[in-house]
């Protein structure tokens, strides 16, 4: 799903963009900004010796169109904090927000209650079904406050049923569900307006192991079929992991690291960071490209495979062909890949997070 | 508590103990420490009625005027209910509790209104559910407003919140007064007064509700792009809806239990002037008889709207209009069919009086018989209550140990063993470290031998703020403080002293008899089948109602008030204990049995205090149950701060009602506040 992306052309590519977005609870928390900004680390020191929490501190992100942007930190991180300051649930102290272009920060009520009724749409992790609404009416809900027509609801609704796989519980009350039926319909309202960004606030940390798992494979499938561009919120390192385009981890309301899972993986900017990575199965995240030999001369005849193959697929592939397969990207030759060399990338990271844990 | 803070406190309880003993000792001499003296006391009855003068003066044409523009519509109403045949408000009533609950509640409210019919008091039965049909709506609509109000403006609940706890705890009866000043006499000022008591639960359920809207469901409101008046009406009120369909039920049971209330001051002719001109003129039967009706007008409200509150949202209205609408087809059919009908058949219309049956004179005659047949086992009961329970708690064994009453005389002999074996006790305790039960007992001692009218009002005081302190801090403490000295000032401390000596006793008794029914409940389902409706009942009954049966039988006096409040404020002393008992996670009590713990080890030392919390929200329940009915049981002739409320009531005596109204709040509120601190204290232990 990762688009190569060329950085002259941002605008067309970037969907949603943070810039330094703080959210400080506590007493004048604005005026921490009037004057120009502090060191972010010495401004965090400062709010926090005054009594006031720093929820979110210099936050920073662009998600791109058709992206899974994936937040991941534990609880009082920050994470919860930031995606509802993309819909203003949360109003942010300090930073700059932009919506295709626009700027978010600068709207009035009014606009902004248009843009949630169009443009973005949100999940939440207990679902916030209405108790007195059934499901029908519950996917129904925004279409219905925007005043239109019962046909035009009914097309839209039936179309988000079909696609959550709901049809035949239209009736039913939320409370008469399963915690998995319920999110889907939380996620059958969410999209029914169709929006631009959808927000997924930790949205199946409610669930049992096995249903969530499940679940994760339903949104995929939802999103390969749609193409949103999503922010996705998760304490659980695996998930994020399984659905992520890129992820960014917070801590403390910072940012500590931003990137693909595998660059996390393979290059973690902190022990923090690393110690999560400790229960992943490295032959899982590591791809073709990673655990290229660089020593090794590029043969020719040699089995050609993507550079962006799971280590955990080219293992048996390796098994066939002792002498190694040569990984490319868009046609160009990479490097050639051996059994020796996934061993030494295998060993080398595996060391790393080794070190990591005392 | 750290250890020192702690031997703090019982170093003060014991010097508190102390300088008690030694105000008795020399009591001829420290009269102002006995009895607060006269000249001391502020001329605030005065202050009250000045002001009072000037309100009225300045506020009256106001006042008439909403009492004028209620009147009309009150009038409306009262003619259709009477125009209206009692067959066909038999069957509407019938079809409305058929629609919400079911067959048994519709046969249930048919006996209750064919009742009425037979009974022959349907005239008057009609003009009290006209006071209930006007004031439940305005009350309703006002409490929505208000609670609403609350809930959005931190400012306007600062306001709110207390003003509510004020209506609730001063007695009705105190502003009955100065409604009747600002309103002028009639049905109207009934109908204000029921209005203003019966809108603190629609405000504070309304409040509760919207608050405790999920905020998930909110912030998908906000997302699903709700405007503030969508999100209002269309997430937060339904969200909150059964609660605030709870606050309806309670504000309906609130104006019916002002029915009879509300006749003091303005009514006629309908049943509550029944009620309680009939007991006025001791014709029990009569007045059980009205008083039924009132019960069963309140049972079956009572079933109706907490039906609907409970009603599941999976069973609501199926698509096609026959079913979405029958009932008011079936309701229009219904009442052109009978109003024709009873343009034919006169019966219909008015139920001939011939037909009627009235037992009075049967259960008066019977009445006597029981009085007359078991007049010595009524006496004995009677006796044995007032010699040795709450006389001692009144005037104290000193005065009450007599050859007349007890059989011997309290000889210096007998002090001193008194004496030695109270201290004993604290001895005892105190040697074994319980501190606590030592200071108890020494205190118990002390109080059943002089009486709680007749110790030193320092030393109670003293008691009271050292307990407030221990429990919730200075500020408590200060403010318990204040209540009193208000007391004190305003010269109504030895009525405040009967009312609590009253109200103690039966706390008492009911948070124990009611713990140990709860208990027996708790483990075992046939009680709680049995006394669960009969607490239903209890709970629905208008206070005033329960006391019929006991005046009928024990008379006027303390003794027949203490039954009266027992037998309403035990009702949440048994429900919370045996909720509480109920609710203690499963994996606690096996892990106590895995323990070897036996039956009374695992109530004792696991069970109850698990439910301690809960154990202290019913005896704050109890309290406050017990003081509101304490009002009510002056009007048989308890002395104290609810009968001066009565006084000030019938001599028009704004002053002396609203300072015994205030007073009794205040007693309220001091429970109050100490026993939820308390039980806030208690909680984390608990968990």
């Amino acid at each position: 799903m990762n688009q190569p992306h060329s950085g002259d052309d941002e605008v067309s590519d970037i969907r949603l963009s943070c810039r330094n977005i703080w959210k400080v609870y506590g007493k004048n928390a604005g005026g921490y900004f009037q004057t120009a900004p502090d060191e972010p680390a010495a401004l965090v020191e400062r709010i926090r010796a005054d009594g006031a929490i720093p929820a979110a501190a210099n936050v920073s992100f662009d998600v791109r169109v058709g992206e899974i942007f994936v937040i991941m930190g534990l609880s009082g991180s920050g994470k919860s904090t930031v995606v509802r300051c993309l819909s203003r649930l949360v109003e942010p102290t300090h930073g700059r927000i932009t919506l295709n272009g626009d700027d978010l920060l600068a709207q009035s009520p009014k606009e902004m209650i248009q843009i949630r009724r169009h443009k973005i749409g949100m999940v939440f992790q207990n679902f916030g079904l209405m108790p007195h609404l059934s499901v029908y009416d519950n996917i129904a809900f925004p279409l219905s406050l925007q005043g239109e027509t019962r046909a035009d609801i009914r097309a839209q609704v039936d179309k988000v049923i079909e696609l959550v796989g709901l049809r035949g519980r239209e009736n039913s009350y939320p409370h008469q569900l399963s915690g998995g039926q319920q999110q889907r319909v939380g996620i059958a309202r969410s999209l029914a307006v169709d929006p631009d960004l959808w927000l997924l606030d930790e949205p199946f940390s409610a669930l049992d192991p096995l249903i969530r798992r499940q679940m994760q494979d339903e949104f995929l499938r939802i999103q390969n079929d749609l193409r949103k561009s999503i922010v996705f919120i998760t304490h659980d390192f695996l998930e994020a992991l399984r659905v992520a385009d890129r992820m960014m981890i917070m801590r403390g309301g910072q940012v500590v690291q931003t990137g693909t899972p595998a660059e996390l993986i393979t290059n973690p900017a902190d022990d923090y960071v690393a110690e999560f990575t400790n229960d992943v199965p490295l032959a899982r995240v590591l791809t073709a490209a990673e655990v290229i030999d660089k020593a090794a001369r590029a043969a020719d005849g040699l089995d050609r495979i993507a550079a962006d193959m799971p280590v955990e697929t080219l293992l048996p592939m390796l098994a066939e062909h002792p002498q190694g397969l040569m990984a490319e990207r868009d046609g160009l030759a990479l490097g050639v890949v051996t059994a020796q060399s996934v061993i030494a990338a295998l060993a080398r990271h595996a060391g790393r997070t080794e070190a990591a844990t005392p | 508590m750290s250890g020192i803070a702690a031997r703090r406190v019982h170093w003060a309880w014991f010097a508190l103990i102390g300088l008690t003993l030694a105000v008795l000792a020399a009591r001829d001499s420290l009269g102002a420490l006995m009895v607060f003296p006269e000249t001391w006391v502020l001329p605030m009855t005065a202050w009250f009625n000045a002001g009072m003068d000037v309100v009225v003066a300045q506020t009256g044409p106001f006042f008439r005027g909403i009492s004028r523009a209620l009147a009309v519509p009150m009038g409306w109403i009262r003619d259709l209910l009477q125009w209206m045949p009692w067959t066909l408000t038999l069957s509407l009533l019938t079809l409305a509790s058929y629609a919400v609950s079911g067959w048994k509640l519709a046969f249930f409210t048919a006996l209750a209104v064919f009742y009425m019919v037979v009974i022959g008091y349907w005239a008057e039965s009609m003009n009290s559910l006209a006071l209930v049909v006007m004031s439940v709506p305005m009350a309703v609509l006002l409490g929505f407003l208000v609670g609403t109000a609350a809930y959005y403006s931190a400012r306007a609940d600062r306001v709110i919140a207390p003003t509510m706890d004020v209506l609730q705890t001063i007695p009705v009866f105190a502003y009955l007064l100065p409604i009747l000043l600002l309103f002028g006499f009639g049905p109207v000022v009934g109908l204000i007064a029921s209005i203003l008591y019966a809108v603190p639960p629609m405000v504070r359920n309304t409040t509760l509700g919207l608050r405790r809207v999920n905020p998930e469901v909110i912030e998908a409101g906000m997302m699903a792009g709700a405007t503030p008046l969508q999100m209002f009406w269309r997430v937060r009120v339904p969200s909150a809806l059964r609660q605030i369909l709870l606050g309806i039920n309670q504000t309906m049971m609130a104006a019916f239990s002002m029915i009879i209330i509300a006749s003091i001051i303005g009514g006629t002719a309908d049943i509550g002037w029944e009620v309680l001109s009939t007991m006025r003129k001791a014709e029990f039967g009569e007045s059980i008889l009205a008083g039924i009706v009132i019960a069963l007008m309140a049972m079956v409200m009572d079933r109706m709207t907490a039906r609907a509150a409970n009603a599941s949202r999976a069973d609501d209205a199926p698509d096609d209009p026959w079913s979405r609408y029958r009932y008011w087809v079936i309701a229009v059919v219904m009442t052109v069919t009978i109003l024709v009908a009873s343009r034919l058949l006169p019966f219909l219309h008015t139920y001939p009086e011939t037909w009627e049956v009235y037992p009075a004179q049967m259960l008066n005659d019977w009445l006597t018989y029981v009085l007359v047949e078991f007049s010595d086992t009524i006496k004995s009961i009677k006796t044995v209550a007032l010699f040795y329970i709450m006389l001692p708690v009144k005037m104290g064994l000193e005065q009450t140990v007599s050859p007349f009453s007890w059989g011997f005389a309290l000889t210096p002999t007998l002090k001193t063993g008194y004496a030695v074996l109270a201290l004993a006790g604290a001895v005892w305790f105190g040697l074994r470290g319980r501190v606590g039960a030592a200071v108890l007992v020494a205190g118990l001692a002390i109080l059943l031998y002089f009486g709680l009218t007749r110790l030193p009002w320092p030393s109670i005081m003293g008691v009271v703020m050292l307990l407030a302190w221990q429990v919730g801090g200075s500020r408590l403490a200060l403010g318990t403080g204040a209540g009193m000295a208000f007391l004190l000032l305003a010269g109504v401390w030895p009525e405040a002293m009967l009312s609590v000596y009253l109200c103690g006793i039966a706390v008492v008794l009911s948070f124990t008899l009611g713990t140990m029914l709860g208990i027996l409940a708790s483990e075992n389902d046939t009680v709680s089948a049995i006394l669960r409706p009969i607490n239903d009942t209890l709970q629905t009954m208008p206070p005033f109602v329960l006391l019929i049966p006991f005046v009928m039988i024990f008379k006027l006096g303390d003794f027949t008030a203490l039954l009266a409040i027992i037998s309403y404020a035990i009702v949440p002393s048994i429900r919370y204990a045996e909720h509480g008992l109920r609710n203690i996670a499963p994996e606690v009590i096996e892990a106590a049995e895995a323990s070897g713990a036996t039956r009374l080890q695992m109530l004792w030392r696991v069970r109850l205090p698990l439910a301690a919390p809960q154990l202290m929200l019913g005896l704050n329940q109890t309290i406050m149950y017990g003081i509101a009915m304490l009002v009510i049981a002056a009007l048989v002739g308890t002395n104290g701060l609810g009968q001066r409320v009565y006084i000030g009531l019938s001599n028009g005596d704004f002053g002396t009602g609203m300072i015994a109204g205030i007073g009794m709040a205040i007693i309220a509120m001091i429970a109050d506040r100490i026993t939820q601190a308390y039980s806030r204290k208690v909680q984390p232990a608990a968990r």
